[in-house]
């Protein structure tokens, strides 16, 4: 009932130009916050990419380093950046998403106004591509000036890792709308994006997991965004290869959208 | 584009009329074309049926209330008319507009006060204001007016700048309707507009709504204050358990249901006493056509109250306090709707 | 009823009643503080043993050399201790404190400031214990399955060290949450428990560093921390370890100290 409603409103839309106010507030948000945002998102991949590429890599470069001799810096930063990504559009889909559906009810305030719910849908995951569009483009200039960009093709891996925030932004964010509290969040988080951000191939090859894990790590999609821009960041691209990865994440993002279509309607429109 | 003006109000109306005609109340200015037209309207959740096959209209200019305790469908209702709750079956337009299809034209028309005030908390106020008439389509100039005038009329102009969270339930209030304003409604829905405010609070908002009124501003509200109701509703339904239970203005209302006096006996008991009626003994037999016996409390329907209490007093009753007073939209409502808590 | 009746000397039987209080309310969320116990466990996989493999061997303070899952094991289990102490003590007691108004309830009782301050670090260490001891148990586990990672005895003096880190950062913790008036203010907290997480001999020896940043490190407590743990279980101490024993009694002590005048202020003004 619900949705036949809805589809007859909008035959085939995903949602309205009007879901470009919905971004626009959230920008509105972010003038009046950017250094916190920008300051919490980047310290943590920086310390990161300090204490582990360059402390650490010491020891790792003495021993022989990872295969084929590359620097660890260098085998990490790309794989940082897309980690941050994650963090960044995996955050923003819970907690706030949470926020405005549940506790400050801001979408329903919104829902009053022309605007539809997949526009809310659609406005704030064009909200979290942009945040993590930013955070990657800083990111990588931190690379660049400590030296861990091998190769120019380094620049790809930044819309690499905004389709990676993507690849996770979506779906949570259809997790949300079906959420009354933050307990799924904190599961979700501990048993899933931590492991994630530990063993997708960010700081060490999965080749290295043992072989039952291997097939777990493929279907991580932080897997798919890791290989990928390390490849381009390394200048060891492989045409094949790079086009599953991409087709991963695309794949990955595209059926969030679809989850949420479901439940942002399933919870907004009642 | 879409009008936010409510120009093409007429336009949609004649659409109404054709399909629906129906006399008015004398109270309220004779009009024939409905804003809000409601036929057999339900909602149901599930296997809940928040609302059962009402009927109403609401004509342009009119103050019409929902009056009814809590969980009588009230807020369903209006969630229906705002298009933001789908119609489980029935019929209902609002500006002659089907709300399944046309949901974004018609809230692009609408005023919302909902329940809970749902402003941003990130926000300062006068951003509130803003980013809420971006979503209808104006441009942030006209955003800007719009948004510094709404302040100005809701008093709220010296904490543009503020943040929305140390502000007082009664300026959050304020606040939610300036929102409801920025697209300058011909139809204003508002759900509960003054509940859980300080008599001040309210007098003020009641104030700014009886204005918009004499703007021509049709308002469509739910309240359970009565004193609301008779302050601001031409005409109002009374819901109860999903049902539309009765309907006219307020003083049509009283006329219908109650009598025009109401006589209140109070008497002071001993607590161990558990039989409610011994201590009146039969003794106010006939004396009104409607008595409601309440634990320590009489109340007697009458057109004539100091008559009934001279016979009180003559057939030897002695209560601890005697009170006529006239009879309120309060004892309509509790007459249809029943004495026992819902929530 | 999940309330423990133990008879504690006087000075510690009031704060338990916060233990048992906090319980209570736990009991319903119990999978978030279970679920804590797996981080350092995750990290102990990916680090110790993936990121291990590319590394080797490291040397210790004493000239001889471990695997790196042996280095880096005891820092993990100081940092856990670091962080369930940090976690109970900054946005729960916050919460407590300002949008719960628990205390406010409290000090109306014969509970005193003191005894708040002392519940709470309690709290926070028994919340610690419990992702200590699973942390142990997993060693053991992999001990037996071949994988060694405790070199001495001494290694069973693990536990109550990784308590006395515990203790260090709760008290230092709430103290510093009383100064927290906007939960934007914990942000600041972060900017100082990342990098000491990263930076203080946790996954790599500091002797690269120059000499003044060594200095520097060392005086943060999770070194002293990292440095106590880790010559226990690899059967490494030496006076030093007195040094960090000092160092974190008395920052628990001092935040407790702290705490209780803070409370003082904010509750009694």
């Amino acid at each position: 009932m619900t949705i036949t409603g809805l589809r007859r409103a909008r035959p085939g839309a995903i949602a309205s130009r009007r879901s470009l106010h919905v971004l626009e507030h959230d920008l509105l948000v972010f003038r009046r916050g950017w250094y916190s945002y920008l300051l919490s998102g980047l310290s943590q991949p920086f310390l990161y990419l300090v204490s582990m590429g360059i402390g650490l890599g010491l020891y790792v470069n003495r021993n022989g380093g990872v295969p084929g001799g590359v620097p660890y810096l260098d085998y990490i930063a790309p794989a940082l950046l897309v980690t941050q990504a994650m963090m960044a559009g995996a955050f923003e889909a819970a907690w706030p998403i949470m926020g405005k559906i549940h506790w400050d009810k801001t979408y329903f305030a919104a829902l009053n106004t022309p605007i539809g719910a997949l526009d809310l849908l659609v406005g704030d995951l064009m909200w979290i591509g942009f945040r993590a569009t930013l955070l990657s483009v800083l990111f990588l200039v931190v690379i660049v000036l400590l030296g861990a960009a091998a190769s120019p093709l380094v620049v790809l891996a930044v819309p690499v890792a905004v389709l990676t925030a993507l690849a996770f932004a979506a779906p949570i964010m259809a997790f949300a709308a079906t959420q009354t509290g933050d307990g799924g969040f904190t599961a979700l988080f501990r048993f899933g994006i931590t492991p994630m951000f530990l063993f997708s191939g960010t700081f060490f090859p999965i080749e290295r997991l043992p072989l039952f894990l291997q097939p777990l790590a493929w279907i991580t999609p932080l897997y798919h965004g890791v290989a990928a821009a390390r490849s381009l960041a390394l200048g060891q691209v492989d045409p094949v290869g790079l086009t599953v990865h991409v087709a991963a994440l695309v794949a990955v993002a595209l059926a969030g959208l679809w989850a949420g279509r479901i439940t942002f309607r399933r919870r907004l429109v009642v | 584009m879409i009008p936010a003006d409510g120009s093409t109000v007429a336009a949609d109306i004649t659409t109404g009329r054709r399909r629906y005609h129906r006399g008015v109340p004398e109270t309220t200015p004779p009009v024939t074309e409905q804003l809000i037209h409601a036929r057999g309207l339900t909602k149901c959740f599930g296997s809940f049926t928040a609302v059962n096959g009402i009927d109403f209209d609401v004509a342009p200019g009119e103050a019409f209330g929902f009056l009814g305790p809590n969980g009588a469908g009230k807020t369903s209702t209006m969630r229906m008319i705002g298009t933001v709750s789908p119609v489980t079956s029935g019929e209902l337009t609002v500006f002659g507009l089907d709300p399944a299809q046309h949901g974004a034209r018609i809230r692009a028309r609408l005023g919302v006060v909902p329940q809970a005030d749902t402003l941003d908390s990130e926000l300062s106020v006068l951003e509130n204001l803003l980013t809420y008439g971006r979503y209808f389509d104006l441009s942030w100039a006209e955003s800007r007016r719009r948004a510094k005038e709404l302040l100005e009329f809701v008093q709220l102009s010296e904490r543009s700048d503020d943040r929305v969270e140390p502000l007082s339930g009664g300026m959050k209030r304020r606040l939610v309707i300036a929102r409801s304003l920025i697209n300058e409604p011909s139809l204003l829905l508002l759900d509960e507009p003054t509940t859980g405010l300080d008599p001040q609070a309210r007098h003020l908002v009641w104030d700014r709504l009886y204005r918009l009124k004499q703007r021509g501003v049709t308002l469509c509200l739910t309240t359970h204050y009565m004193d609301e109701a008779e302050q601001l509703c031409d005409r109002l339904v009374v819901m109860d358990q999903a049902r539309i239970v009765a309907e006219g203005s307020p003083r049509q209302l009283i006329d219908r249901y109650v009598t025009r006096e109401v006589l209140e006996l109070r008497f002071r008991r001993a607590d161990d006493e558990t039989d409610d009626s011994s201590y009146l003994d039969g003794r106010l037999e006939g004396l009104a056509e409607r008595i409601e016996q309440l634990p320590d409390r009489v109340l007697v329907y009458t057109e004539d109250g100091e008559a009934a209490a001279a016979t009180a007093y003559e057939r030897g009753l002695r209560p601890a306090s005697v009170l006529v007073r006239r009879s309120s939209l309060e004892d309509v409502f509790l007459r249809l709707t029943g004495r026992s808590l819902v929530d | 009823m999940l309330t423990i009746r133990i008879a504690p000397p006087l000075a510690l039987a009031r704060p338990t009643r916060l233990v048992e209080r906090n319980l209570l309310v736990y009991r319903r969320t119990f999978m978030v503080i279970f679920s804590g116990f797996f981080e350092p466990l995750f990290y102990l996989f990916s680090m110790g043993f993936g990121v291990g493999a590319l590394i080797g061997n490291v040397p210790l303070a004493d000239g001889s050399s471990v695997p790196y899952v042996v280095f880096v094991a005891p820092a993990l289990l100081a940092s856990s201790a670091m962080n369930g102490a940090i976690y109970e003590t900054s946005n729960n007691f916050f919460f407590k404190l300002k949008y719960a108004k628990l205390y406010d309830a409290i000090i109306a009782t014969p509970m005193s400031l003191n005894d708040i301050a002392r519940g709470e670090v309690m709290w926070a260490l028994l919340r610690g214990s419990l992702y200590a001891v699973g942390f142990l148990a997993v060693i053991v586990v992999l001990g037996l399955a071949g994988f060694r990672l405790v070199s001495s005895p001494l290694g069973l003096l693990a536990f109550p060290a990784a308590m006395v880190v515990g203790f260090g950062f709760a008290g230092a913790g709430l103290a510093a949450t009383t100064f927290v008036r906007h939960w934007r203010d914990f942000d600041f907290m972060q900017l100082a428990i990342m990098p000491m997480f990263l930076f203080s001999g946790t996954f790599y020896p500091i002797d690269g560093y120059p000499p003044a940043l060594q200095a520097f490190v060392q005086a943060t407590p999770l070194y002293r921390g990292v440095h106590l743990i880790r010559a226990l279980t690899t059967g490494t101490p030496d006076a030093t370890l007195l040094i960090d024993l000092a160092y974190l009694v008395a920052m628990g002590l001092i935040g407790l100290a702290i705490t209780s005048r803070r409370l003082g202020k904010l509750l009694q003004s």
